[in-house]
């Protein structure tokens, strides 16, 4: 059993998805069952999640051989310490979004639940994966899922960006499906670790080639995780879901993300001879720019939503900032701080639908509008969460701020990036403060709030859910801080994973 | 061959990303197609290509590369799904904004704005 670990979290959701799609759970008077089934399976996979997040941290990195084919032939699951976190990341948020849903939102459409669980599933075998195109096969299965989410609900809105999104990332697959044939076609391998073996032995001709693969790489994670040039599909896309989709969308701009930090360490890290840190140039201006146009989108945002969205932009660029400084110090800090954006974005999409729904047609628009019935308990949320995301202290974005600039080391790099980080977080407050104000404060003085929907237990269980991990997560700052840095140690030590791969030193 | 075969991967590629630029969705949608064509035959050909060679060992004296064959099977597989969920997408589309634009409405008509200034001066 403990050999299977691996790859349970992928299994898990696969077959209670399936699961929910026959007799028992079909239907639309069945909902019941299947939000309960929904739930058991989400806890079963934080059960799950921990359970290999413990084994990882005790016994070191897991290899896991589909159909017992042995690197670097088979497809491989490598479940590391960075792995392991995100599992547990996602499962997380899949338990945030899953009781937020369970008030209602689930039922708009009929699939909600089997959705939410295929899409937990591509995300799940994405992290794990140590097989390039199995990693693009785990995208399809996100991407499909996240296509069937972002219209759940219907209407004219969702169908105009999901038409943009859908065409967006299909163009994106064919360039990833281009990028694979290159780096097949030079390195005769898609395991990622034999792969960062045998580019460095390529000959000066076909390094240039490789080097294609790995820009074209570059591109599509680059549009997964909405780097700068390809973010425009972004706020949109995101304005338009759901509010529990939305949020769960928070973890999948944090997936091209994490395919940046893998690929570009491991197989086009420092040790892949004439390719070796081939990303680096194009990420550090990108990175820098990505804060740059996030800040600006901060400020320029007409409603609640699209704030949080380019909220997510500056939570990219800075991840990308601490890929750049390629230290393992930076990497932990930049992990940290991960898992931080990714539950307090998430948390802000729930704040704003329940917010939204209580301001009549004004929806979360900054305008002037009906007083919001849950005036207290709405306000404390948002406060939390705004103080969190902006880098306030005692929050956990304060201390994720602080760990990445901390891991500044060289003087140059240190004006640039303190500023571009400082001056969005600043940015960050005061567009956040405008909108706490317009959302909680302006309101004309008498009118009837009653025919307003009250706030239903689930939705405020889920979001709470989210925004607590922001105080646990500065509580157990030290432990967090610990173990993601020996994730990135990990991550950043690639002879560890050719030794656990059997690999070790026989290059051809 | 390789010259025959390099020349028909980047025809279709041009036309399939000269296509998927365009306005109306059908166009797009025949992009996409002709993109995942282009992209299959290129994963197809990253193993080399040869004539009468055997995927499995002792079969023959040339092998080929059975796993790009793989890769297009999976690649195919998931293209054609994806087409297919874009195709239904697009009538939804067509049907819910009430045309066939990508953007859902018609593009701002430049000629007319520059013209509408060039009477203001």
């Amino acid at each position: 059993m403990m050999s299977h670990l691996p790859m349970l979290p992928i299994l898990i959701p696969l077959l209670g998805g399936l699961m929910m799609l026959l007799p028992p759970y079909v239907g639309a008077d069945n909902y019941a069952r299947r939000r309960i089934a929904s739930l058991a399976l989400i806890l079963l996979q934080i059960g799950c999640a921990i359970w290999l997040l413990l084994t990882v941290s005790r016994d070191g990195a897991m290899l896991y051989a589909l159909g017992d084919w042995q690197p670097p032939f088979g497809i491989i699951l490598y479940a590391d310490g960075l792995a392991a976190m995100l599992v547990l990341l996602t499962s997380v948020l899949g338990l945030g979004i899953t009781l937020y849903s369970c008030s209602g939102t689930d039922r708009e459409g009929k699939y909600f639940h089997p959705l939410i669980q295929f899409q937990l599933l591509g995300i799940y075998g994405a992290f794990l994966t140590n097989d390039l195109f199995n990693l693009f096969v785990f995208f399809e299965v996100l991407l499909i899922a996240s296509y069937t989410l972002l219209i759940h609900g219907g209407g004219k809105h969702r169908t105009a960006a999901n038409v943009h999104y859908v065409i967006l990332n299909l163009i994106g697959s064919s360039l990833f499906l281009i990028a694979l044939g290159t780096l097949y076609g030079t390195t005769g391998t898609l395991n990622m670790a034999d792969m960062s073996l045998r580019i460095a032995a390529l000959s000066e001709s076909q390094a240039v080639i490789a080097q294609t693969g790995g820009a074209l790489l570059l591109i599509v994670f680059g549009l997964k995780s909405a780097m700068l040039p390809l973010h425009f599909w972004l706020p949109r896309t995101y304005e338009a879901a759901t509010a529990p989709v939305a949020a769960l969308f928070a973890i999948m701009t944090k997936v091209g993300v994490y395919c940046i930090y893998r690929v570009f360490t491991v197989v086009f890290g420092s040790e892949a001879g004439q390719l070796a840190d081939m990303a680096l140039p194009w990420i550090w201006p990108l990175a820098i720019l990505s804060i740059a146009a996030g800040t600006l989108g901060v400020l320029a945002s007409p409603n609640l939503r699209t704030l949080t969205g380019n909220l997510v932009i500056v939570s990219v660029g800075t991840l990308l900032v601490a890929f750049a400084l390629r230290t393992p110090e930076a990497t932990a800090a930049g992990l940290y701080y991960l898992i931080h954006s990714t539950l307090i974005s998430a948390a802000l999409f729930l704040i704003a639908d329940m917010v939204g729904l209580q301001r009549g047609k004004a929806f979360d628009r900054f305008v002037l509008a009906r007083r919001v019935q849950h005036q207290s308990l709405l306000g404390i949320m948002f406060f939390v969460a705004a103080l969190s995301i902006a880098g306030l202290p005692p929050f956990s974005g304060f201390l994720g701020k602080l760990v990445i600039l901390q891991s500044v080391t060289e003087a140059g790099d240190k004006v640039l990036i303190w500023s571009a980080i400082l001056i969005s977080s600043l940015a960050g407050i005061v567009a956040l403060s405008r909108a706490g104000t317009t959302l909680f404060w302006r309101h004309p003085v008498s009118k009837d709030t009653s025919d307003t929907e009250t706030i239903s237990s689930w939705k405020v269980t889920g979001t709470t859910l989210l925004l607590s991990t922001s105080i646990l997560l500065v509580i157990f700052g030290g432990h967090v801080l610990e173990y993601t840095n020996q994730a990135a140690i990990q991550l950043h030590d690639v002879q560890l994973l050719l030794d656990v791969m059997n690999l070790g030193g026989t290059a051809p | 061959m390789e010259l025959l075969y390099v020349i028909c991967v980047g025809v279709t590629t041009f036309c399939g990303v000269f296509l998927c630029l365009r306005g109306r969705t059908f166009s797009v949608v025949v992009g996409l197609t002709m993109l995942s064509y282009a992209v299959n035959l290129f994963l197809f050909s990253s193993g080399r290509l040869s004539l009468n060679g055997a995927a499995i060992l002792g079969m023959s004296d040339s092998y080929a590369d059975p796993l790009p064959q793989a890769l297009v099977l999976t690649a195919i597989v998931i293209g054609f799904a994806m087409i297919a969920f874009v195709v239904i997408l697009s009538i939804r589309a067509r049907a819910d904004l009430g045309n066939d634009l990508v953007d859902g409405r018609d593009p701002p008509d430049t000629g007319k704005l520059i013209k509408s200034n060039r009477a203001k001066l």
